[in-house]
């Protein structure tokens, strides 16, 4: 409904003959260049990391892990605009509100549990941080 | 003058329907939209234990001794080509055509196929050689992880049947097309949860 706030003049009669055609509610979405651009994106930064790893490119695989993240991060970003069809304006805002609140959520459990537990591992065996000790613990 | 205020108070009801009326349409893709984000959220615990428990070899193989890249690149593409053949069956869907609606979407379910097949293969191979999920912490987070996804993607591929009948018997009606875009919306979601997996679970697993 809020669609019709935004757009008050016009875009009235239009909406009401979209809500006519369920369907069509998101008419201008899918679009075959959309999923085409989404699908080539996704393609090139699914390629790099794999090679990244496969050939060994960088050296030291703490700088690697961080670059195949952040291509991980924006491929995900490409498949939210492009083919879960994302925008601020979806569902007068609600599935982007939903979205970010979620990503907060899974930030909090992602870093909060290794976190927490990192600490507790590195805390509850000072000094002792040997490999046996290690494997011990987790058998 | 009674009949008018009668009237008016008749028709203010009807109206107030008429603008819900086609609410529920909106209603059903937020809702399902809703459903994903809590999906999200189980799939951030499962990844939460897989990174706290991703070193936990105890004595057993680590990532880089098991996981086979080319085959996971493979797989990386069964599922990265069904998304497209998925976004073309709703532009079939758009243009009313029945029979490329239901081709596109048999190609996305035998790409769905052919993707937990080789996950399976994977699965029965680590198993083959002793390296089930009892065999250490590590690598119980690593099926569990894999494993829901592959489980979601099974399911999907379910969907997909149970909609190609309805469309084969029903043809594209409001409700169909509606259970595609939900269906759309699961399959686009599958893919980006993979991305998490593919590069957290398998590319930083061959890493260390």
């Amino acid at each position: 409904m809020s669609e019709h706030n935004a757009h008050p003049p016009s875009g009235d009669s239009h909406d009401h003959y979209q809500g006519h055609h369920g369907e069509e509610t998101r008419p201008g979405h899918s679009t075959l260049k959309g999923y085409m651009i989404g699908f080539v994106l996704s393609v090139v930064l699914t390629a790099i990391p794999f090679w990244l790893v496969m050939a060994n490119v960088i050296e030291g695989s703490g700088l690697t892990a961080l670059v195949i993240l952040a291509f991980a991060a924006a491929q995900i970003f490409v498949h939210m605009v492009y083919f879960l069809h994302m925008s601020p304006q979806a569902e007068g805002g609600w599935n982007l509100l939903a979205l970010i609140f979620t990503l907060i959520l899974v930030f909090i459990a992602l870093a909060g549990s290794i976190w927490v537990m990192y600490n507790l591992n590195v805390n509850m065996m000072p000094g002792v941080m040997s490999e046996p000790v290690l494997e011990m613990q987790s058998q | 003058m009674t009949t008018n205020a009668t009237d008016a108070t008749q028709n203010l009801p009807s109206s107030h329907f008429y603008v819900r009326e086609h609410h529920p349409e909106q209603g059903t893709l937020l809702g399902f939209w809703l459903y994903l984000m809590s999906d999200c959220l189980l799939f951030a615990a499962l990844f939460a234990t897989y990174a706290l428990l991703s070193h936990s070899y105890a004595g057993g193989p680590s990532g880089a001794d098991i996981f086979d890249l080319p085959l996971v690149a493979l797989n990386t593409g069964f599922l990265l080509v069904s998304s497209i053949t998925f976004g073309f069956a709703m532009l079939q869907m758009q243009l009313k055509r029945v029979n490329g609606t239901l081709l596109w979407l048999g190609i996305t379910g035998l790409l769905g196929a052919a993707f937990i097949g080789l996950e399976l293969y994977e699965f029965s191979h680590l198993l083959g050689e002793g390296f089930g999920p009892q065999r250490s912490a590590f690598l119980t987070a690593f099926f569990a992880l894999v494993g829901t996804h592959g489980l979601h993607v099974s399911f999907g591929i379910i969907w997909i049947i149970v909609i190609m009948v309805q469309v084969k018997r029903f043809g594209l009606t409001t409700d169909n097309s509606r259970r595609l875009m939900c269906l759309s919306m699961f399959w686009h979601f599958l893919d980006v949860v993979w991305i998490g997996v593919f590069t957290f679970v398998y590319l930083m697993g061959v890493l260390q």
